[in-house]
């Protein structure tokens, strides 16, 4: 907070000054998000490794059925939209819910504009879209892991070895242990990295909404800054980050 | 000493800056936001570990020195941990030594040096009221406290704590019924270190943005002690490794209580298969170094730091290389993260792949040996003045230097293959890693002592503690290594039922008897710190005659370290034993224009900086606005 202006200051890094002109609090939520972003990375490789320690499908991609003995195609998996029981829609609904998280970004970038600006009724209003858009987001992934979850009609026969005997099973939709679209490991990942996003994507919500409430009570006009909102804004865009990579890497490739 | 006087003198004007304000006891000493409060919490918290940490290894050396010896007088301590006939439990042992491994490399030696001196120095070498955030820096305390607390509890339930070695290699750890430490110890371990993450990542944030924004006027990046550069960097090394722990950590917790099989694949358990399919152990090693071998750097960089400043002062002399040492700091750091596969060259990986991490790994020899040469050269003809903090940051150099030799020998992958997980690798990385960043503890806390309580630490005491430590250390840690060549395998319970395991019982004694005695000699540490404390000789403000920051602040420093304004710097720290200067060190906030007598051609340009020094806005946090 100290030394919001720095009059005639020729070298930034001669001390007593804020050498890259941010706050320490704008500098923390900078590191902290490199922090974040190996966190991230660490889920992310780990689930490179251990997708590509399974044989991909080798046939014809319209020949696709499900199976534990390689890993499934996204689009034959992420083909369900809500309302539309039955309809195969590759990644049609992923992508609204990408096109939704992202456009939420870019009202944050209006929010914090009109910080610049001082303009607190507008601040409101971009803060509310991004937290409609945030939360959006979080519904599209509650469908979509129910719908996941709960599984095809026809679910996906799976043959196993259970204490010595070979059985027979059909399996319906996806939990930590078995899934009907491939390898436990497929949905082990898919739960835990789209979870662990999600629960990213939820307190962005929270500390958004903070943030909104604090510009509308007029605290942020009183203190003469509107910071806050950079601050969680550049959370904001981190966790939209994060998607874009979680998203090419479940849905895309 | 004129020239240091005339500047203290001068900064007693606008003493009303900020007014002061009575704080009742629990803010002023429990939750406080003080940054050198905090900095002793860190300290008290890391010696109790520390008492902790050793106690439990004496324990297991017992063992080790003395197989199968009556130990039933330690029934009193340990209850049913010693068995009916006086043995100590096998299982109890692997559980002593996985907490000694995570009390001391995570307790002690990562959240005990960096949280106390990272904590202490920063603000008052860099010349600043406090932390940038003494909230966060507050909670990081307490973070560390309650997963201490977790850690603590879990010594005392009944299957007792986490067992399967501080790395916690699944499938044992993730398995409940591999090992009963693998019970609830395991899971209390991944809590605490879950918090132990958080607790480390916010004080890091704190470290790094206070070093960027809060330095005084001209103070700059080339002119921070190497104290600040070590604590720097290694902020900068938990805030990028810790995380991915983390990781490791959560996907552990899934594969132990969520059904996951991230790191489980084809287990049979008493002749029963496990449905886990598809999940990879190695993968928990690969995410484990990635964290594991630069943590080795977070313990040791501080301690490093530490020494450079101890040895500068005390032996009157310009720190020899200052920038290499920076940039040595630098390339540690950056190797660091590239090196971790060499903790697993018998995991079945590519020879291939090995050759290169052995490759990347010696490469570290390089900026490891810039560090230690500039330590000797430092010393080299220094009026040298053997203070406690002195001995013990020469015999980090020592002990820096030997056991660097031997990580030398476990880089080579041939090498390691036969080595590995013998007491060699043991000896190696308690002394560079283990004794040399305690010696850097020991150091910092001798030589700051009087900063932080206003007293001095007996300087007899502390001569007499450093030669039974050191001795101490290399008696137990050489042999050591002849014990390790000769096959003895680490984390054995037990190794005699071979013939040539039995012919080293007597160098196991040795060591046994050594490590004892090492540890009966930190008491003399421990009466001296407690005493002096409260009874020992009232420091003067700047007893070792050094040049940074800290030594301008009263001897009994108040809340924001300085009365009146934060004095501006202009000048390196090393300046020591300059020509032509009455005086033999000349302290960082004394301009260049006062000292004209010893300024070297190229300074003189400098007393045209000190204008713009000073009009240089006054980054104050305390000041009103």
């Amino acid at each position: 907070m100290a030394a919001t202006a720095q009059p005639n200051v020729k070298n930034v890094w001669l001390g007593g000054v804020e050498p890259m002109k941010a706050s320490y609090g704008k500098l923390m939520m900078w590191f902290f998000l490199v922090s974040d972003t190996f966190t991230f990375s660490a889920l992310l490789v780990s689930y490179g490794l251990v997708r590509f320690s399974f044989p991909a499908y080798a046939g014809k991609v319209a020949d696709f059925v499900s199976s534990p003995a390689y890993w499934p195609i996204p689009e034959k998996v992420f083909d369900a939209m809500p309302f539309m029981h039955g309809i195969h829609a590759p990644l049609v609904f992923v992508g609204i819910m990408t096109f939704i998280l992202i456009f939420s970004s870019v009202t944050m970038v209006l929010a914090v504009e009109a910080g610049h600006r001082m303009d607190r009724a507008a601040v409101e209003k971009y803060m509310l879209w991004t937290i409609l858009g945030g939360a959006t987001f979080l519904g599209c992934q509650a469908w979509e892991w129910t719908h996941f979850i709960h599984g095809t009609d026809s679910g996906t026969v799976v043959k196993e070895i259970v204490d010595g005997t070979w059985i027979t099973k059909t399996v319906f939709g996806a939990n930590l242990t078995e899934n009907q679209y491939g390898p436990a490991a497929f949905a082990d990942f898919f739960f835990f990295i789209t979870g662990f996003h999600g629960t990213h994507v939820f307190s962005g919500v929270v500390l958004n909404y903070l943030v909104f409430y604090r510009t509308s009570t007029g605290m942020y006009e009183r203190r003469g800054s509107y910071e806050m909102v950079e601050k969680v804004g550049l959370y904001w865009h981190f966790v939209d980050l994060v998607w874009v990579f979680v998203f090419t890497f479940f849905y895309l490739v | 000493m004129s020239v240091v006087e005339a500047n203290l003198g001068h900064d007693v004007h606008s003493h009303d800056e900020h007014e002061h304000h009575e704080l009742n006891f629990w803010r002023q000493y429990i939750f406080s936001e003080d940054h050198k409060v905090i900095a002793k919490q860190y300290m008290i918290t890391g010696i109790f570990w520390a008492v902790i940490g050793v106690a439990m290894s004496v324990i297991f050396r017992l063992q080790l020195g003395f197989p199968g010896a009556n130990l039933s007088w330690l029934k009193p301590f340990l209850g049913g941990w010693i068995t009916e006939t006086g043995a100590l439990d096998p299982n109890f042992y692997l559980a002593l030594v996985t907490m000694h491994g995570t009390i001391m490399v995570f307790f002690v030696l990562t959240a005990g040096l960096s949280g106390t001196f990272s904590n202490f120095l920063i603000p008052l070498q860099v010349g600043a009221r406090d932390m940038a955030s003494g909230f966060l820096n507050m909670l990081s305390f307490w973070f560390f406290f309650v997963s201490g607390l977790l850690m603590f509890v879990s010594i005392f339930i009944e299957t007792g704590p986490a067992a399967g070695g501080w790395v916690i290699y699944p499938p044992l750890s993730a398995l409940p019924q591999a090992h009963m430490g693998s019970e609830m110890g395991m899971t209390l371990w991944l809590a605490s270190m879950a918090i132990f993450i958080m607790s480390s990542l916010l004080g890091s944030l704190n470290y790094v943005t206070t070093v960027i924004n809060l330095r005084t006027r001209g103070m700059t990046f080339t002119r921070l002690p190497l104290t600040i550069w070590a604590f720097l960097i290694t902020a900068v090394l938990g805030i990028i490794s810790f995380p991915v722990l983390l990781s490791a950590a959560l996907l552990l917790i899934f594969d132990r209580h969520f059904g996951t099989s991230f790191y489980l694949s084809e287990i049979y358990i008493n002749g029963e298969a496990l449905p886990n399919v598809g999940g990879s152990p190695i993968l928990f090693q690969h995410l484990f170094w990635f964290l594991g071998h630069p943590e080795v750097y977070i313990v040791l960089l501080p301690a490093l730091g530490i020494t450079s400043e101890i040895i500068a002062t005390n032996s009157r002399k310009p720190i020899f290389g200052y920038r290499a040492m920076i940039a040595s700091i630098m390339a540690i750091a950056f190797l660091a993260f590239i090196v971790w596969a060499h903790h697993m060259f018998v995991t079945g990986m590519n020879p291939f792949l090995g050759s290169i991490f052995m490759f990347l790994t010696l490469i570290i020899a390089v900026p490891s040996a810039v560090k230690a040469f500039n330590y000797i050269t430092t010393l080299w003809r220094g009026n040298i003045v053997f203070t406690p903090a002195m001995l013990f940051s020469i015999g980090l150099v020592s002990l820096f230097v030997s056991g660097g030799l031997t990580g030398i020998i476990l880089g080579n992958s041939a090498l390691d293959i036969q080595l590995h997980d013998t007491y060699f690798v043991v000896a190696h990385f308690h002394i560079v890693m283990g004794a040399a960043s305690a010696f850097g503890f020991f150091a910092g806390i001798y030589h700051w002592f009087p900063k932080m309580f206003g007293r001095m630490l007996n300087g007899t005491l502390g001569q007499i503690h450093f030669w039974l430590t050191f001795v101490g250390v290399y008696l137990v840690f050489m042999p050591m290594h002849y014990i390790g060549i000769a096959g003895f395998p680490r984390r054995y319970y037990q190794f005699t039922s071979f013939d040539f395991g039995k012919s080293f019982t007597d160098l196991n004694m040795f060591v046994s008897i050594a490590a004892i005695f090492t540890f009966f000699a930190q008491f003399v540490f421990l009466w001296n710190f407690f005493y002096s404390m409260f009874k020992g000789k009232v420091a003067t403000q700047n007893p070792w005659n050094s040049n940074t920051l800290e030594w301008t602040t009263p001897v009994n420093v108040g809340h924001g370290n300085w009365e009146g304004e934060i004095p501006a710097v202009y000048r390196w720290p090393y300046d020591y034993s300059k020509p032509g200067s009455p005086v033999d060190f000349i302290p960082q906030n004394i301009p260049h224009s006062q000292t004209l007598e010893s300024n070297f051609p190229h300074e003189n340009e400098y007393i045209a900086q000190e204008k713009e020094i000073e009009a240089q806005n006054y980054n104050d946090q305390f000041a009103s606005h």
